[in-house]
This record gives structure tokens, sequence and C-alpha cells, in this order.
């Protein structure tokens, strides 16, 4: 079985004026959405209580919503959680314990359903979670950095850098979009879904890279638009792949590992699919557009890179 | 012919069989059981065994099995019932220097065991239980150095007959003190004052300014003096939780720092948060008291009443002792304890502040020779009801830790020696938990059902086999032998990173399973640029055996490199990264080295012996 059974040769770089124009619409969109509607942030980063109960029977949520009102809990959200017998309270930063918290909310669904049971309390103080933004986004940055490093000393030119962090950029702004226009739930699992993203996006770079690389050795009068070309065409059949069986073992999760990972495996589908396509559009027509030529990468020809074999 | 070294054969035999035996303990899972230690950390003996294996007998608890395990006595049942009922008799029949905790027994034969195989643990959030992050308050640690400062400046000014207006801290940047300023009044001798304080401390940092009110010394203490306070304090906090953690007797309890100023309490099992948190909010503090030496301690003690002029105490392994009544220090007093090594072996260093140094200098002065004791002193505050009505209830219990005998004179320094060092570290901790602590407040709180832990694990895990086993059948259909090749080796990759997780003993949480999909894609990746490689090669007319050598050598940058990146973000994201994001990039990281190491060598390995023995290969299976 193959996907490609000869070798392809799509004209990849001469439409990258379209994918540009693509690719800044939907990261325009994301960035509009992100700015006006936001994301529908968890305790994790705001601070405040989740209550996750579950009930013997189809659980009245309207009826829940009126009680927790009544009890003097402020603005309180409900929703379903994976089965329509559990449900996830969600409530303001609060002074009290999770004891306190839980003791109260237990009284009120107990007046509702005698058979419900608290399943588990958070109680996040709202200090977190800027903190937790602000270390977030210094391990990226940090991250971000020494991969850029990395690229230009193994690759010999910033070019080739530059296309892959905008690659690894633009995937996460995609999935940032999606998950703030949708309202999914914004959590830590899902920055560990981005994480991950990040990870397979920069992996999909490399490889077209290091196909790039070799290229040129050893068609040094080639063009680099030909060289691109080729060098994404002759992957393209394991870009696939690879991204099919990822995909396979994450849509398992999302059909089958609950609501829990629910909103990780949503994050990798979308990054998952904007990292392929970011990794033959991006990452090598940006530098292409920087002006990569074959003497960049060549540079120190003369040195064999370290690729002996074991 | 293809080749492969012998050796590398070996290597990949010896890894892959030593993967195996660490991860083998994690296919057995684990009864409900039972944990039950001596407070004094003493181990348990066979006697101690029998008698409780009998206690339960007569109630009718079936034991599953029973074993002692690093002194602690594992009792393991069959169900959830009996391991409460079990608890609820070794709680209400056992004495008091024992105590029980629910915990979890691996079902692994006892020879694993043995030899330190364990299954890696899982997280809270996949097992259930507490969580509580205490915040310190390191800027009121800081304030605390400074008022002792303020204190010993003023004594030493005062005893030196030197005059000034006032002693005031001074802001830093952000508002935050971080010094003192001494005004002086007219005419005073600014330089014999700047002598008299450099006295107090000879690290101290002064510089001669002008206050508003005229001329001024200022001390700064140095980011560096600031940073080792705000450690010690920190430092001091964690030791005071683990210890009282311990005493909670809960199995596997986490006690971490986090960052500059958290400190992250992990309690698997538990779900009263309100016991917990009055327990661990227990406040201490010390007295140091000379010992009685003229009246007997067991005679007191039998009577029931001290004679005049002293105080009846407890050691910690239950003698009584008979102190003086006057206090000579109490922990306010004491600035620092930390273990060292003196020319007398181990020994616990310890600093006053002026009055504390003060009081132990007369003292001393008249006690050489004569036996000191270090009281340490609990109070805490539960919340009980009484007639329906929530009332605080103060309670204290007190103990004596150290009994040591004056040698010589001394004031604001000095050591206590003639311990091991496993008792230096401990009087070392106790004494910091005993005096002046930064104080800590819970910022986060999460408790765990472990029934929804129960449902996340198994739905995480089912899917994650699922996906799995698809994988599996897709690559066999797409590469056929070599795909067969390529799930082996990705098996080999799953055992693998079991036996490291299981080897650094690094819980396995959701994030953490996120991880290994990440990886699982990672090594199927690697595998997949080989094998596209080889077909590559073919469709060129290469020969099969040349193709499969030019496939891995070709391959291999492109594995490397892509690897290595995915390396720097795991790592970064370790060292950066805290919680959630941490668990993450461990498994990340961990799961790029098996996977560089079993597709390159791994899979080489099976595809030459395969492959490389015959003359001539007229076909590959690659499907």
């Amino acid at each position: 079985m193959e996907f490609f059974h000869r070798a392809t040769s799509f004209p990849f770089m001469s439409t990258r004026r379209v994918w540009y124009g693509l690719s800044i619409v939907l990261i325009l969109i994301s960035l509009v959405s992100l700015a006006t509607r936001g994301l529908n942030l968890g305790v994790d980063f705001t601070g405040g209580v989740t209550v996750q109960a579950t009930f013997p029977a189809a659980a009245n949520r309207d009826a829940v919503i009126t009680a927790l009102t009544a009890a003097g809990y402020a603005d309180p959200q409900v929703t379903m959680f994976g089965t329509s017998r559990e449900i996830a309270i969600r409530l303001p930063p609060t002074r009290q314990s999770t004891e306190e918290v839980r003791g109260r909310i237990d009284q009120i669904l107990h007046g509702i359903d005698a058979g419900a049971t608290i399943q588990q309390v958070e109680v996040v103080g709202p200090q977190i979670g800027g903190e937790l933004q602000r270390s977030a986004t210094q391990a990226l940055i940090a991250t971000l950095l020494l991969i850029f490093g990395y690229i230009a000393v193994r690759f010999h030119t910033w070019r080739l850098s530059l296309g892959a962090i905008l690659a690894v950029l633009h995937d996460p702004i995609l999935v940032l979009g999606a998950f703030s226009l949708t309202r999914t739930p914004f959590d830590l699992t899902v920055v560990a879904a981005m994480l991950a993203v990040i990870g397979y996006s920069l992996n999909d770079t490399v490889v077209v890279f290091d196909r790039i690389r070799e290229r040129f050795h050893t068609g040094r009068r080639l063009d680099p638009v030909t060289v691109l070309d080729q060098s994404i065409n002759q992957t393209l059949s394991r870009t696939i792949m690879t991204k099919v069986v990822t995909l396979i073992v994450v849509v398992a999760l999302y059909a089958l590992g609950g609501p829990v990972l629910r909103g990780f495996s949503e994050a990798l589908i979308i990054g998952i699919v904007a990292g392929t396509y970011s990794s033959i559009y991006i990452s090598s027509a940006v530098a292409l557009d920087c002006g990569l030529r074959a003497e960049h990468l060549l540079a120190t020809a003369a040195k064999k890179p370290l690729d002996d074999l074991p | 012919m293809l080749e492969f070294p012998r050796w590398k054969y070996v290597l990949v035999t010896l890894v892959v069989l030593i993967g195996v035996l660490f991860a083998l303990p994690n296919l057995f899972g684990d009864d409900p059981a039972l944990q039950v230690e001596r407070k004094n950390r003493a181990p348990m003996d066979d006697f101690a065994r029998q008698s409780i294996e009998d206690l339960l007998h007569k109630q009718n608890i079936a034991i599953k099995r029973d074993f002692i395990d690093s002194g602690r006595l594992v009792l393991a049942f069959g169900d959830v019932a009996s391991q409460l009922k079990a608890r609820d008799t070794v709680d209400a029949t056992l004495s008091d220097v024992d105590r029980a905790a629910l915990a979890n027994a691996s079902r692994a034969p006892a020879w694993m065991r043995k030899i330190g195989l364990k299954a890696m643990p899982l997280g809270l959030d996949l097992r259930g239980g507490l969580y509580l992050l205490y915040q310190v308050d390191l800027q009121g640690a800081v304030g605390q150095l400074l008022e002792s400062y303020e204190q010993s400046f003023r004594r030493a000014l005062n005893e030196a007959k030197l005059p000034f207006t006032d002693i005031t801290t001074l802001g830093g940047g952000g508002g935050i003190a971080n010094g003192l300023r001494v005004t002086l009044p007219d005419g005073a001798d600014a330089v014999a004052t700047e002598a008299a304080l450099r006295k107090v401390d000879v690290n101290l940092k002064f510089t001669s300014g002008s206050g508003a009110s005229g001329a001024a010394i200022d001390m700064i203490l140095t980011p560096a003096q600031i940073k080792a306070r705000e450690d010690y304090a920190l430092e001091q906090n964690r030791t005071t939780l683990t210890n009282r953690v311990n005493e909670l007797g809960v199995s596997e309890p986490i006690v971490q720092r986090q960052g500059l100023d958290r400190i992250i309490v992990q309690l698997p099992g538990v779900q009263n948060s309100a016991e917990v948190k009055d327990l661990l909010g227990k406040v201490a503090t010390l007295e140091l008291r000379l010992a009685d030496t003229q009246n007997n301690a067991l005679q007191a003690q039998q009577s029931g009443h001290a004679p005049l002029g002293t105080k009846l105490y407890k050691r910690e392994d239950g003698s009584p002792i008979l102190l003086k009544r006057e206090v000579i220090v109490t922990g306010d007093e004491l600035t620092s304890a930390t273990s060292t090594t003196s020319t007398e072996g181990p020994a616990v260093s310890i600093k006053l502040d002026a009055r504390g140094a003060d009081s132990m200098l007369r003292t001393t002065r008249l006690n050489v020779g004569k036996p000191m004791a270090v009281v340490y002193i609990e109070k805490s505050r539960r919340q009980v009801e009484v007639n329906g009505q929530k009332v605080d209830r103060d309670s204290t219990s007190e103990k004596v830790i150290n009994v040591a005998t004056i040698r010589g004179v001394f004031g604001p320094q000095f050591q206590v020696t003639g311990l091991s060092s496993g008792e230096a570290r401990d009087l070392s901790l106790m004494l910091r938990s005993g005096s002046l602590a930064a104080p800590v407040e819970v910022v986060e709180e999460r408790a765990i059902g472990p029934s929804l832990g129960q449902d996340n694990i198994d739905k995480g895990v089912r899917a994650l086999e699922i996906g799995m086993l698809a994988v599996f059948v897709f690559m066999a259909l797409y590469y056929h032998a070599f795909g067969l090749v390529a799930d082996a080796v990705l098996l080999a990759n799953v055992i693998l990173l079991t036996a490291l997780l299981s080897m650094l003993h690094a819980a396995l949480s959701l994030p953490g399973i996120a991880g290994i999909i990440l990886t699982v894609g990672i090594a199927v990746d690697a595998n997949v640029l080989i094998y596209e490689r080889i077909r590559e090669e073919l469709r060129n007319g290469v020969s099969p055996q040349a193709a499969i050598r030019a496939g891995f050598d070709k391959a291999f940058s492109a594995i490397a490199d892509s690897n290595v990146t995915a390396l720097i973000a795991g790592l970064s994201l370790w060292v950066i990264g805290t919680g959630a994001i941490r668990s993450f990039a461990i498994v990340l990281t961990l799961g790029i080295a098996t996977s560089m190491f079993t597709s390159l060598l791994g899979s080489r390995a099976l595809i030459t012996l395969i492959y490389g023995g015959r003359r001539r290969v007229a076909q590959l299976s690659i499907g």
C-alpha cells in the first residue's frame, strides 16, 4: 500500500502567494477572535472554583443553576460533562476552602437529588492564573530561541530558522483561534497539547529542511524553487504517513478518552492538520522569500556533516 | 550482505531485557493495603507483625498477604471494605508508637520488590487525593530578619553609649524593605557608630548617607543576603510541612518546592481538607531551659508532681525529665539553625538575636558543665462541634528533643555537638521549624475524587490501547514485513519508556499520557522516514540490500535533527515549566531518547537479521 505510487511533483512554491494569503486570513481571524471573544479560560488560569458531580439520573441543569443562585453563588456556570448524569459547576474565585465549598454544594445538590455525589472540588487562587500565563510564555519564548539557534547552526542559515519559527508560531495561533471561536474550555491539558503541536510542526519542518540541504548538496546548480519543490515532494508520502498514524491515536483519544481528554485531543487534531500545512507551505516558502540559495547551506560544505551511522 | 556489529546486537538485546524487567511490575496492578509504621521510624519486626495479624484474625478480616518493606509493615486486602475495617481496628487498638496509613500494595511477586523493582506511581489526577499549594511570605521573612538586626543595632549602640536618633527600615525597589537606616544627632561620631554596628555582623554592608534630619548610616542587605534569607525561610517551611505530613500517616506524600516562593503538598487518597489543613497549620515554637540535676525525674513522674521550681517533661522516647522553670531562650530569638561538621564531628550551629544572646551569655556564665535542654512546643487549632456550634479549640504538645552539656560561656553563636549526622540534621530541622517561620497561606486546593481518577485512567488507557492497536495494524498493512518490524520497535519503545518512568519513580498523570502519544508519533515517524527512504531508493533502481543501507544512512540526519529539535523543546520545558507542563516534558524527553535508540539501533538490528544474512535478496517486503 502506498499513498503515491510514483514520485510526485506538485509545484508547491509557485502557488505560495495564495497560501500566504490564506494563512494571513486565518491568523487574522484567530487574532481578531482572541482580541474580541477571548478564550474560555479554565480555573487554572482565572482562579475560581470547579466542582464536578454525578447524578444517579440525568441532571437538571436549570434546577442546579437556580439552587446555586438562591444559595448566594453569583453567576454559576453549569455544564454537562461527558454524559447527562455528570455536571461541572464553575464559580467565581472565593475565599472558602474546598471543604466548605464541598459541604455547601453537597447540601444544595442533595436538595435536588439525594443520590448526587461530588467527585472533585478545585479551588484555585486568582494569583496563580496570571503567573501561569507568564511562566508558560517564558517557557515558550526560551524554547523558540533555542530552536532558532539550533537550526541556524545545523543548517548554516538564519533563513531556515526564521521559516521554522514562523511555521511554529502559525500553528498554535490557529489552535488558539479555533478554541476562541468555538468557546471550547481552555485548560492546562490544552497547553500541553499545544506544546505537542509545536513539537510535531517542528519535526516536520526539520525533516523537509534536511532534504533541502541534501538536494542542494547533490545539485548545487539547481535553482532554489526547484530544490524546494523537489524536497517537499520527496518527503510528501512520509509527511502524510506520519500524520495519519498520529491522527489515528489522537482520534481514538478524542472518541474514547472521555471528557477530560476532549479539549486536549481537539487541540492536537487542529494543530496536526495546521502543522502539516505550515511545514509544507510556510516554513520553506518563507526561507525562499528571504533569499535562500544553495551557497547559504553549502557555506561550510567542505566539512562533512556528522552523518556517520552507528 | 548487510552488516551490523555483534556488540550492537548484544547492546540492543541487553537494553530491551533490562527494560522489560523494570517495566514488568506495572503489569500486576495493586491491592488496597494498610501500611503500619513506628512513629520513631524504628523498623517493624516479626513480633509486631504477628501481633497485628492476630488482631485482624480475631476481627475476621482476611489478610491477602503481608510483608515488611523498608521498616514498614504492609498488609494487603482483597477489597477496600476490609482495608477500611482493618484501618479502624488497627487505629483503635494500636499503641501510640505506631500509625497506620491507607496505601496500595503491588501484586508483583516478592522478589521484584526485594530487588527494588516498582511500578510507576500514578499522579493525583489519576488516583485521587488532596493537592495543596502554599505560598510563603518571603517579604515577611526578610522583614523578620531586619527586625532582628534593628534590635541588635539598638542594643549595640546603647552598650557602646553611642547616641542615635532612630532606626528605620528602608524601602528598596517596589517598596519592599531591604535595609535599615540609623539616623544620628548633630555632632555624633559616625565612624565610631559604624564600627559598633559592624561588630553585630561582619558580613553587613554599611554606607553613610543623609536622612531628612541630618547624618545617617544605611545598612542595605545585598541581593545574596536577601536570597539566602528567602531560601532559608522556604526551606524551613518545607521541612515543617514535611514533618507534619509525615505525622498524617499518608502513604507516598509529596512535599516539594515550586518556583521561588511556593510549596506543593500532595496527599494521595486524602479527601478531608479541613482536618489536614488544621494539622499542617500548627504553630511550633521552642524553649531552651536548664535541666534540673538535683531531683529524680522518675520519682516526680510516679508521684505526679514536680519539685518546686521545676517542670516535668517527656523526652521523645517517652522517658521523663525535669527542667528548670526559667526559660533561657525562646524560638523567636533563634535566627538560624544549620547542621554542620565541627572538629568534634557532626554538629548543629545555632545563631541567636541580641536578646537571646544576652540571656544565653548570662546563663552560661553561671552554668558551665550543666545540661541544657531544647523543648519543642506545638500548638494546633482545630474546629470541633459542641452542641451544634463550631468552636475553635487549641491544644498544645510539648516534648524535649535534645539535652546537651554547656561546655563554655557563649553568646550569639554556639554549637551543639556529640550527635550523629542524622541526629544533627533532625535537630536542626526541628529547631528551624520551631523558630520564627515566615507566614504561609494556601493559594490553591484541589480535592480529586478517587472514582473520577479511576474513570479517567480507565478511559485514557483504553483509548491509548485502541489507538496503538490501530497503528500496529495500519503499519503492518502499509509496510508488510517492515511494518511488523516497526511494530516490534514501537512496542520496545513503550516498554523502555515505562521502564524509565518506573526507574525514576516519576508519577504518571494525564499530561504524561499526552507525552506518551507524542512519543509514539515521533517513534513511528523515525521508522517511516527510514522506510520511505528505502522505497525511494528501490524506485531509483537500487538493489534491495543497498536500498536498506542507503535508507538507514540517509534517514539518519533527518531523524537526528528532528529529534534533537524536539529534545531541545522537551528539555527547556522540563527546566522552566511546572506542574502539567513539566510532567508532559519529562515523558516527552525520555520518550525521544528511547525512540532514537529503538528506531536507529533496534530497527536496524531486526532488519539486518531478516535480510542481512542472505547473499542475494530479490525483493523486500515493504509494501
